[in-house]
């Protein structure tokens, strides 16, 4: 009796679901002491009020911006970790070494890595800059919906919380980082490694959806007076192209991870080998949001490059409506791809042809993008800041990437490089240098504009060189490697293949990555320390165009005093020019006021996805109540808002041009 | 709010209420893209009944045919509710609520019997890829619905203390915009699913 | 020497002794893509070759244009011209949405006749007789079954030279692909499913085969071996397959199905007829001899 109610109550939850060896209890050691000393640092430094009132419980998109990116370099740090094992153990165990991970270990460690990068690095990434800047590019105060996007960032925090929870309580999915079905089915995938991955995904998945959301109804409906869409700069296109993205493809993901979830929990056959099932449908399903999934991730990247190249080349984009026109033009493709990624299925001539040539159109409007940023540096006055490196950089890696990309998309040649390390060194490729590059260079040109003080800039250029090299010694041998008859995920291969050479270039480019990201942990450290000596006291350290230069650095909470009324494309670059100055103006503005409602129904969603992984069934369904129950609470909050009178914001506004903050 | 403030209080109310209806609507898009995945996936599965019975063995028409009216006459006091509210008459919009409540209760009442009877037979989601896929998509509007109605209940207690302010209203617009789109995927399943599978197509 | 010059030559140095350096290595390792001996894989390189020579036509003017445009236009050059009033040139924009149209064309007119022309389901040569294998991927190894000649084997297939064979190929586990870089491209074998793969051996060999999609603990140790050898050592292995005292029975298939790693080439003298097709559509019917039931909970 008492073992039944025990059994019940926890579920699959057993002593054995700590780690069990020395790797395991490694990576949980890391987990269960960051957290700890991150706890620690907090409470000796008795900032836990100041961490409530000023960060966990913000509205201001500019701190939940910050939230978002310190978890992504968080989870970076982690999955470069991955990266340090899978490359340690592929450069060792040939022959009769079986390396340092045995098998089931190596297979959780990529598949960990895969889903960490995209979903809680780049996704974190993408939303942590859209919310830092995009309301600033728009004039506006805020994003549509600031409880939305808290919620939206708490669960996120949730399927973080998750996928690292798999480190220390059970295991994590050996099935790669989309678990295609039968393999991540119950019979062959047993224990709660996939439920690990389908939870922290569906989690943070409709966090995201929520972004999506929130960020489109804000470029439509809360544009600065005078802006219409052909004013809007170009970034603010591209997170338009990306959120549309977003909306038509997670609902997709949402429906796949809970078919696979209902095959493993409530025994269904959508996917099972038998009972009526079928696995190809869900590597249609899962690639019809991961095709698009990966443009939801360049396409803002792109947005960057086309403020960061004009910026530095101090010359206007060149060809603004045809970049727009290949926004679109790639959101719309981007649906009509996804086959590629299974040419190999044995689809038949037409199905694979139409996908084919589908994968090789799409290439045209990402070209035009790339003539137009070379066009804008034509005729330009080149600063070689390390934004504009990051975009050079860029340039070189994505274009080989993308001509490996048009190979890749003829069937036939694909036969042979699929699922080879040509495929994954194609796919790094193209993600490393063009988001994360991207991403990177973002965070560099905007950092000033949010912190107020500048990145040292020889760490910024010594981190470049360092990722650019190491990337490439990194990738080039695997590509070589493919052509060899190299599969992916192998975690053992035989002497007399002569591949371990190529290997162990390939780790030493990770090497050298990991010196690149020594050098912007120390960029940034250095920077903190030195910040004084590097404030931004203009608001405008680079000589910008868009609305976000026009407010002083950091960037007040309340964004602009009064809101811009814009005339014209680039409209601070031609106030600028003009030499006009506007008398300060004041008025009433209305503020979200500080809730903890996000982050409560982040912590139950959290207490949900523990429970349908543990099978622990009542404190999913508790989970669920109490996101209903801080849902209601919430929505009979009479006044979510509260006034900031005109009075006080002309009293901030005095100290920071006090304080020489404006331009 | 009460204080003295140079903001003009309407004006922002009325572009908050825009933006929320607009945003709303961007919600009901992605719920549309839900349901078209799991039709898909219908689609798929439908034929897969893995020796198990079909659609034409286990759909009873009549029955589903009361299960329709109940929800479409749900719609229509549910749009009664709204003319009322547009009127500003809270015992009206209170009655009008009511009625679109018990109706999709009765709804709900008759496709959960249904599924237990289907589940008593031996022919749950377990069954095969067909059934399961017939669950899911029926039983995901089902859940829908279920939120709507909680939704209801808690728009009533809200309407019933505060009356119909520009809030409250709000409210009842995008509640009415979610019954109805949940009317409308039930035409789609009632054609695709009952009646095509009654077919045999 | 000016700096830029200096710079300019060490770059092309540099980038001169990678390239040595990959190419002495790649002359002293197979690259088994790009050294087929198989008629199919024999085209994909050639496709291989086009596309990629097609590609350096537009990584030359990017690469060209990206490295002048940096050097001339860079700030300290102040003798360059400097033009921030322009935005745009309807020529310009023209030239780079048509001519990356155009090089797209070709490739798609490359993808639509490849795609037809190299479909793994069809047969390569019809004027041929055709050598029919049936594969089923297990954990972790191949089973092959050659059901004309009634014997199988298991991470061992042998093929006469110049013979076209067809694979007909399934899973009775997880999702997996059959690959054999030289002699051509993959197919991916699944549950309940049935493919194909055409591919012809044009040299004696051995080659190696892999499991090409994650499969479990096993995957990586999932290879197995393609002997391409002439007539009669074809007749004489097929002798040897005979000689073997096991049987492929549904019983001794369900030993054989058993997980197991690392499995050392071994062979049936005899084969229970429509063993194949049983293991296919055991995944299609609620009953019968599965060696897979779907545990649920």
């Amino acid at each position: 009796m008492l073992t039944q109610f025990a059994n019940a109550f926890l579920g699959r939850l057993s002593w054995h679901a700590l780690p069990q060896d020395a790797i395991t209890r490694g990576g949980a050691s890391a987990i269960v002491l960051g957290g700890l000393g991150i706890v620690a640092l907090i409470t000796l430094t008795h900032r836990w009020k100041w961490l409530w009132k000023e960060w966990l419980t913000s509205q201001d998109p500019k701190r939940i911006g910050v939230m978002y990116i310190v978890v992504s370099v968080v989870m970076l740090l982690r999955g470069l970790g991955d990266v340090a094992l899978m490359r340690a153990q592929q450069a060792t165990s040939v022959g009769n070494s079986h390396g340092i991970l045995d098998a089931s270990h190596f297979q959780q460690i990529f598949s960990a890595h895969g889903t960490i990068m995209i979903f809680f690095v780049a996704m974190g990434f993408l939303f942590g800059l859209i919310n830092l800047v995009l309301p600033l590019q728009l004039g506006a105060r805020d994003v549509a919906f600031p409880f939305l996007n808290s919620t939206s960032f708490w669960l996120f925090f949730a399927g973080m919380g998750l996928i690292n929870l798999s480190l220390v309580i059970g295991d994590f999915s050996a099935a790669g980082w989309l678990a295609y079905p039968p393999l991540s089915e119950l019979k062959f995938s047993p224990t709660t490694g996939v439920d690990y991955w389908i939870w922290s995904l569906e989690i943070s998945g409709v966090g995201s959806l929520l972004s999506g959301i929130n960020f489109l109804v804000t470029i439509l409906k809360m544009r600065a007076p005078g802006m219409t869409l052909r004013k809007m700069p170009m970034f603010a296109w591209s997170v338009m192209g990306s959120m549309t993205l977003v909306a038509f493809a997670f609902p997709i993901l949402t429906v796949t991870l809970t078919l696979l979830a209902l095959d493993r929990t409530i025994g269904t056959h959508f996917f099972t080998a038998g009972g009526g099932g079928n696995a190809m449908m869900y590597v249609n399903l899962i690639w019809a949001w991961g095709h698009p999934e990966v443009y939801i991730l360049i396409l803002p990247a792109f947005g960057i490059f086309s403020e960061v190249v004009p910026t530095f080349s101090r010359k206007p984009l060149f060809g603004y409506t045809s970049m727009v026109w290949a926004i679109w033009a790639i959101v719309l493709l981007s649906f009509t791809v996804w086959l590629h990624h299974f040419f190999t299925m044995g689809a038949g001539a037409d199905v694979n042809a139409f996908f084919g040539i589908m994968t090789a159109v799409i290439a045209v409007p990402t070209g035009v993008k790339i003539f137009n940023w070379l066009f804008t540096m034509y005729r330009g006055r080149i600063k070689f800041a390390t934004p504009m490196l990051w975009f050079m950089g860029f340039t070189v890696m994505f274009t080989i990437g993308g001509v490996a990309g048009v190979l890749l998309s003829v069937p036939a040649i694909d036969y042979q490089v699929h699922n080879s390390l040509f495929l994954v060194a194609h796919f790094h490729m193209m993600i490393i240098s063009g988001v994360l590059f991207g991403y990177f260079a973002g965070l560099t040109y905007w950092f000033p504009k949010i912190f107020g003080f500048r990145l040292h800039e020889g760490l910024g250029k010594i981190a470049f060189w360092c990722w650019a090299i190491g990337f490439m010694l990194a990738f080039t041998p695997l590509y070589i490697l493919g052509l060899m008859g190299a599969t992916r995920r192998l975690d053992h291969y035989d002497a007399s293949l002569g591949w371990q050479q190529l290997f162990i270039v390939a780790g030493i480019g990770v090497i050298f990555v990991l010196l690149g990201v020594a050098a912007q942990v120390l960029q940034l450290v250095i920077s903190i320390w030195q910040r004084d000596q590097r404030r931004d006291l203009t608001g405008d350290p680079w000589g910008g165009r868009t609305l976000e230069w026009s407010v002083p650095s950091p960037a007040p909470s309340y964004n602009f005093t009064t809101l811009p009324v814009v005339t014209a494309r680039d409209q601070f670059w031609a106030d600028k020019h003009a030499g006009k100055t506007v008398e300060p103006r004041y008025e009433d503005i209305l503020v979200p006021k500080n809730t903890g409602a996000g982050l409560w129904i982040g912590a139950f969603a959290f207490l949900v996805g523990f429970g349908m992984i543990w099978h622990m069934y009542w404190l999913a369904l508790l989970g669920l109540v109490g996101i209903m129950v801080t849902i209601i609470v919430r929505a009979s909050d009479d006044e979510p808002e509260y006034i900031l009178k005109a009075k006080e914001v002309e009293k901030m506004d005095n100290a920071l041009r006090r304080r020489k903050q404006y331009v | 709010m009460s204080e003295v403030t140079s903001l003009d209080m309407p004006r922002l109310e009325a572009e908050a209420t825009e933006k929320t209806v607009l945003g709303f609507w961007a919600y009901l898009m992605t719920d549309c893209v839900l349901f078209a995945s799991l039709f898909a996936v219908y689609a798929v599965l439908h034929g897969n009944t893995f020796g198990g019975p079909n659609g034409h063995e286990l759909f009873k028409l009549p029955y589903v045919l009361v299960e329709t009216m109940a929800l479409l006459t749900s719609s229509f006091t549910c749009g009664l509710a709204m003319i009322a509210a547009q009127k500003r008459d809270k015992s009206q919009v209170l009655f009008w609520l009511g009625v679109t409540f018990l109706l999709g209760l009765t709804f709900l009442g008759l496709e959960l019997s249904e599924f237990h009877h289907m589940v008593l037979d031996g022919n749950s989601w377990r069954r095969s890829g067909f059934l399961s896929s017939y669950f899911t998509l029926v039983g995901t509007h089902g859940l829908h619905i279920t939120f709507g109605l909680i939704w209801m209940a808690v728009t009533s207690v809200f309407i019933s203390k505060r009356g119909l302010t520009e809030g409250t209203l709000k409210r009842l617009t995008l509640l009415s915009l979610f019954w109805h789109f949940l009317d409308i995927v039930w035409i789609f399943i009632f054609t695709i699913v009952y009646l095509f599978g009654s077919l045999s197509i | 020497m000016k700096k830029g010059a200096k710079i300019w030559l060490g770059l092309i140095l540099g980038l001169a002794f990678i390239v040595a350096l990959t190419g002495w290595y790649l002359h002293r390792h197979t690259v088994a893509v790009l050294q087929p001996v198989g008629q199919i894989g024999r085209k994909e390189r050639n496709l291989i070759a086009f596309c990629a020579a097609l590609s350096i036509l537009v990584m030359v003017p990017v690469f060209t244009m990206l490295g002048v445009f940096a050097w001339k236009y860079r700030e300290s050059n102040v003798r360059a011209k400097y033009s921030p009033e322009l935005e745009g040139s309807n020529l310009a924009e023209t030239i780079w949405w048509l001519i990356p149209t155009a090089l797209i064309s070709i490739v798609a007119v490359i993808t639509w006749r490849s795609s037809y022309a190299m479909d793994p389901f069809k047969h390569i040569d019809t004027s041929k007789p055709t050598l029919h294998v049936q594969v089923v991927a297990l954990d972790w190894k191949w089973l092959f079954i050659y059901p004309d000649q009634h014997i199988a084997s298991v991470n061992e297939v042998a093929v006469p030279v110049g013979m076209p064979v067809d694979f007909e190929l399934t899973s009775d586990t997880v999702m997996t692909s059959f690959w054999a870089p030289q002699l051509g491209g993959q197919m991916y074998a699944m549950p309940g499913m049935n493919t194909h793969l055409n591919l012809e051996a044009s040299k004696t060999g051995s080659y190696r085969g892999v499991a090409a999609n994650i499969s479990g603990k096993g995957f990586a140790g999932m290879d197995f071996m393609v002997k391409a050898v002439n007539g009669s050592d074809f007749t004489k292995w097929l002798q040897t397959a005979k000689r073997s005292a096991s049987k492929l029975t549904a019983n001794s298939y369900a030993v054989l199905a058993r997980p197991t790693e690392n499995v050392r080439p071994s062979y049936y003298g005899t084969v229970d007829s429509g063993l194949y097709d049983t293991i296919v559509m055991n995944y299609m019917m609620p009953m019968g001899t599965q060696t897979n039931t779907e545990g649920s909970v």
